[in-house]
């Protein structure tokens, strides 16, 4: 027998097209943010009273990933932003692939700001790199406090985690602080915005996180240009 | 459910590499696959079975280290194997340490028999 060293990663070609998209979207300025969560834990609802609240000038995409239906796209179309639907007809994931292959032909279609909504699963996602800035996690409180326990890797890799739905913690047996400590104890450096998008409460905090996001990305992109 | 996605991908990449050694058969694949990869080993083993059954590979075994969390502590520079998701420096006690592994899919190695020519028929080990 001989061994043969390969040493590398599995997802290499993956890895590969995300890396070609981060550096495109730092060339033009984009910043990328994926979000991630189970089915149902409001990412579409989060991404309405997003899109609602920038003025018509602002320059904001979003890609939706689903396994089948373009539903979402419907939704978030009503705010006359360009949408565009992923329909990965039954891969439980978005890969770097099909966000270079959505966006090839949308030349004409300038934006700074550009939002992946992945498919609903906390699971495979964690695995494949989109060349985002930012992985964002949601969980809503009629979920597990304990799912940082249990899906670790989502929660290890996203630098923000979006506890929503917080106006039905009246009615749920949900120990936010227990979440939040939960996912700490996986990740101590991650962000968290408490919110909820019937309220409204919190939807400021998670407009400034983005805000934040996208300084940065201005500061990093000046400290290159001079 | 990814885990076919990635096993048809960890077979391809050793298929490719096969062909760099021509007469060389392929029987094991290494790989290694961190806690925090979000990778099921199990789930993985199993669909990559199926992957060498359809393709008449029966012989090629799939090999998985799984590698637990570890930390390094910024303070003594040791790295540690995290437990129960306590990342305190087991040395100095340090409560703030840094992520040091724990999500890899990677491919360490592959394992080929050299088939030889002139000795076929002889079986050797």
């Amino acid at each position: 027998m001989s061994q043969v060293p390969l040493e590398r990663k599995v997802l290499s070609e993956n890895d590969r097209i995300a890396a070609e998209l981060r550096r495109r979207f730092a060339d033009q300025g984009v910043l990328c943010l994926n979000l991630i969560s189970s089915p149902g834990s409001g990412k579409t609802t989060l991404l309405e009273r997003t899109l609602e609240a920038f003025p018509a000038s602002a320059r904001v995409a979003v890609l939706t990933g689903d396994i089948q239906t373009e539903n979402d796209a419907a939704r978030l179309r009503r705010f006359g932003f360009p949408v565009r639907q992923i329909t990965t007809g039954g891969t439980c994931h978005l890969d770097a692939r099909m966000i270079e292959r959505a966006l090839a032909d949308w030349h004409s279609v300038s934006y700074d700001l550009l939002f992946i909504e992945n498919v609903g699963n906390l699971v495979c996602p964690a695995s494949y790199d989109l060349g985002e800035a930012a992985k964002i996690v949601v969980l809503s409180v009629t979920e597990g406090e304990d799912k940082p326990l249990k899906y670790p890797a989502i929660f290890l890799k996203s630098k923000l985690l979006v506890l929503s739905k917080i106006d039905l913690l009246p009615y749920v047996p949900f120990d936010i602080s227990a979440a939040e400590h939960n996912a700490r104890r996986v990740h101590p450096e991650i962000d968290v915005v408490k919110l909820s998008c019937v309220t409204g409460a919190g939807l400021e905090q998670w407009q400034s996180w983005i805000e934040e996001r996208r300084r940065e990305l201005q500061a990093l992109r000046g400290a290159l240009v001079t | 459910m990814h885990e076919l996605g990635i096993a048809a991908s960890v077979l391809q990449e050793a298929q490719q590499e096969a062909q760099h050694h021509p007469g060389a058969r392929l029987r094991k694949v290494k790989l290694r696959v961190g806690e925090f990869s979000g990778v099921n080993p199990e789930a993985l083993s199993f669909s990559f079975e199926v992957l060498v059954r359809d393709a008449g590979l029966e012989l090629l075994q799939l090999e998985i280290e799984t590698c637990p969390r570890r930390q390094r502590c910024p303070a003594c520079q040791r790295t540690f194997t995290v437990a129960d998701y306590d990342l305190r420096c087991p040395s100095c006690g340090t409560a703030e340490t840094e992520f040091a592994g724990g999500d890899e899919l990677e491919l360490a190695s592959l394992e080929m028999e050299d088939y030889e020519p002139s000795a076929a028929g002889a079986k050797s080990s």
